[in-house]
């Protein structure tokens, strides 16, 4: 436990150092602060719309920069380590190689972690004190649950990342691979989907066509912030597909635990077996 | 106990041999050199002992315990070669990083990087130093927590003379205080003098191991004396020839000296014959060095078939 906390003491302290988790927080407050400002701008006028549309502007937002900023900050954990020769000296320690990806895990998840809290904690507190009339409870309700699964679906492509970090052996590929992996989720995966509904013309199971929402962490965690206001209007294009899958919200809350514990128990398994 | 055992081991990448059949034991107190071509095998060796990779075959046993087990691994120092640390941070930072992970007390790490040499740069980012600091940094990291075996791959890269004979004394004091150490190292008349046995591995297997003394018995090279007349070159010329009984001897003459390489077994009667015969004004003699040695034993095959990956 001991060596996992000093790893992960390390990235949290090269965070700071470099300024991604002051970075990531400002970015974070400036765009929730912005969407709460100016959401209702479309309609013709300034000023806070409603908790519920907030929120999801949020949320639609929050899936093409969440993952890629998880895929940024942990695409080189393992495979940064081994280009600069640390990797074979670490390992010669008293670490053993699941310490050690641990420890890179807890850093880079905390890393994301107070950034999430800190970035949209403070846009939170600020609309609760400057709007007018806002419903507290709803609100701090819909943040806490939005600053959940952000954290949970960083730590998702957190998660990600080391899989092709233990994999590949240079950080311009692992670069690569972490970027083929963001457009795949954020944006292929729902045409691939889309495509298929159309293409399929009904004939598909329709049981089955809600169930591959969950195949995509991205579009569980907007579902998760979406349906739970009960509005199923706020859900465009496949992800109305969500408003018939049979799972509540507790549902979508695993799936998104399932969707960082996997991956990271292969990234596990896949170094393990590694050969250095 | 000793430091490491290693009998009958093993390895292969890819079903390629990368090492075959090695036998080899360090005791404490005792200094290593390990010595071969590239793609001999050396990088292999110390990986097995490290625990980084298991043998295919034979077995690996460090400081009583098997290798890779972090009570043992605790005890060993490694200095890797080329390793670049973390740029952005200071030499001190990075020494309490590794020292909290081999659960060392981080009081000593100012005092390491004073001995290596290190002390007005502790607060320096790695960036900023030199190849010969970075190397002196990877001592200190290898010297965290006394270890019991210390494993130095190409220690002196980058190092000036001064800091090298430094190195060389370092490693006498541990060594003094019991610690195994193992030199890896290209630079033959440097090392020389400080190591207690070699071991000389070629295409993955160990081709002599042992004393330079026990070395050179093996290798049977000549020794080569160094004669100055006390008369005249011919009268001395005489002196040897009839001495030796046995065939192979050389003589040159150059600038009034004579050399002659003999086989060690006749050393001595030579010697006693030229002596004796008052004919002589000076001697030295030349053991082969550990280079020859090395030579010998790796055979003057070119650089052609001793590419090889590490």
């Amino acid at each position: 436990m001991n060596s996992i906390w000093t790893i992960a003491r390390k990235e949290l302290s090269d965070s700071l150092r470099n300024r991604w988790l002051m970075a990531i927080s400002l970015v974070f407050a400036t765009l929730a602060l912005g969407i709460a400002w100016f959401g209702a701008a479309a309609s013709g006028q300034v000023g806070y719309a409603s908790t519920p549309a907030t929120i999801a502007s949020l949320a639609s937002l929050g899936i093409f920069l969440i993952p890629l900023i998880a895929l940024l900050l942990a695409y080189d954990a393992i495979v940064g380590e081994e280009e600069g020769g640390t990797l074979l000296l670490l390992l010669t320690y008293p670490l053993s190689r699941s310490q050690l990806l641990l420890g890179k895990f807890l850093g880079h998840g905390l890393t994301l972690a107070f950034a999430t809290v800190i970035g949209f904690g403070v846009a939170g507190v600020a609309i609760a004190v400057l709007v007018e009339n806002v419903a507290i409870a709803s609100l701090a309700a819909a943040m806490l649950r939005f600053i959940g699964s952000t954290v949970l679906l960083g730590w998702g492509f957190i998660a990600l990342a080391y899989v092709i970090s233990v994999r590949v052996s240079e950080k311009p590929i692992a670069a690569g691979l972490a970027l083929a992996i963001w457009f795949f989720f954020v944006l292929i995966f729902d045409l691939m989907l889309l495509g298929t509904l159309v293409a399929s013309e009904g004939q598909f199971s329709a049981e089955l066509l809600p169930w591959l929402l969950m195949l995509n962490p991205t579009d569980i965690y907007r579902l998760l912030n979406i349906v739970a206001f009960g509005d199923s209007a706020q859900l465009s294009g496949v992800l109305s597909l969500g408003a018939d899958l049979p799972i509540g919200a507790a549902g979508l809350w695993i799936g998104l635990v399932l969707w960082f514990a996997i991956p990271l128990a292969g990234a596990l398994l896949l170094f393990r077996n590694r050969r250095i | 106990m000793s430091c490491f055992h290693l009998d009958n081991v093993s390895y292969r990448y890819d079903k390629s041999p990368v090492l075959t059949g090695i036998d080899l034991t360090l005791e404490p107190g005792e200094i290593l050199g390990l010595f071969g071509h590239n793609g001999a095998g050396k990088t292999t060796c110390i990986k097995l002992i490290l625990g980084l990779m298991t043998p295919n075959q034979g077995s690996v046993s460090v400081l009583g315990g098997h290798a890779g087990d972090p009570q043992v691994t605790q005890h060993i120092g490694y200095l890797p070669e080329n390793v670049m640390f973390y740029p952005q941070l200071t030499g001190r930072e990075i020494l309490n990083h590794f020292a909290r992970l081999k659960g060392a007390s981080l009081q000593q790490v100012p005092q390491l990087l004073e001995q290596v040499g290190l002390g007005d740069a502790m607060d320096a980012r790695t960036k900023t130093y030199s190849k010969g600091m970075r190397q002196r940094l990877g001592l200190a990291q290898a010297l965290l927590g006394k270890p019991k075996l210390l494993m130095l791959d190409e220690p002196t890269v980058g190092l000036d003379p001064v800091a090298t004979a430094d190195l060389y004394r370092l490693l006498r004091e541990l060594c003094e205080g019991g610690t195994g150490i193992v030199l890896c190292s290209h630079v033959l008349p440097g090392v020389e003098p400080y190591i207690d046995r070699a071991a000389i591995l070629t295409d993955g297997a160990l081709k002599a191991a042992g004393d330079l003394a026990a070395l050179r018995r093996q290798a049977n090279m000549p020794v080569t004396l160094s004669l100055d007349p006390a008369n005249s070159i011919s009268a001395l010329e005489h002196v040897i020839d009839s001495a030796s009984s046995s065939s192979g001897l050389i003589i040159k003459s150059d600038s009034g000296r004579l050399r002659v390489d003999v086989q060690p077994r006749d050393k001595m009667a030579l010697l006693h014959a030229v002596m004796a015969s008052g004919e002589v004004a000076d001697i030295s003699i030349h053991q082969p060095s550990l280079e020859d040695i090395y030579v010998h034993f790796i055979g003057s095959g070119g650089l052609a078939h001793r590419g090889g990956s590490q």
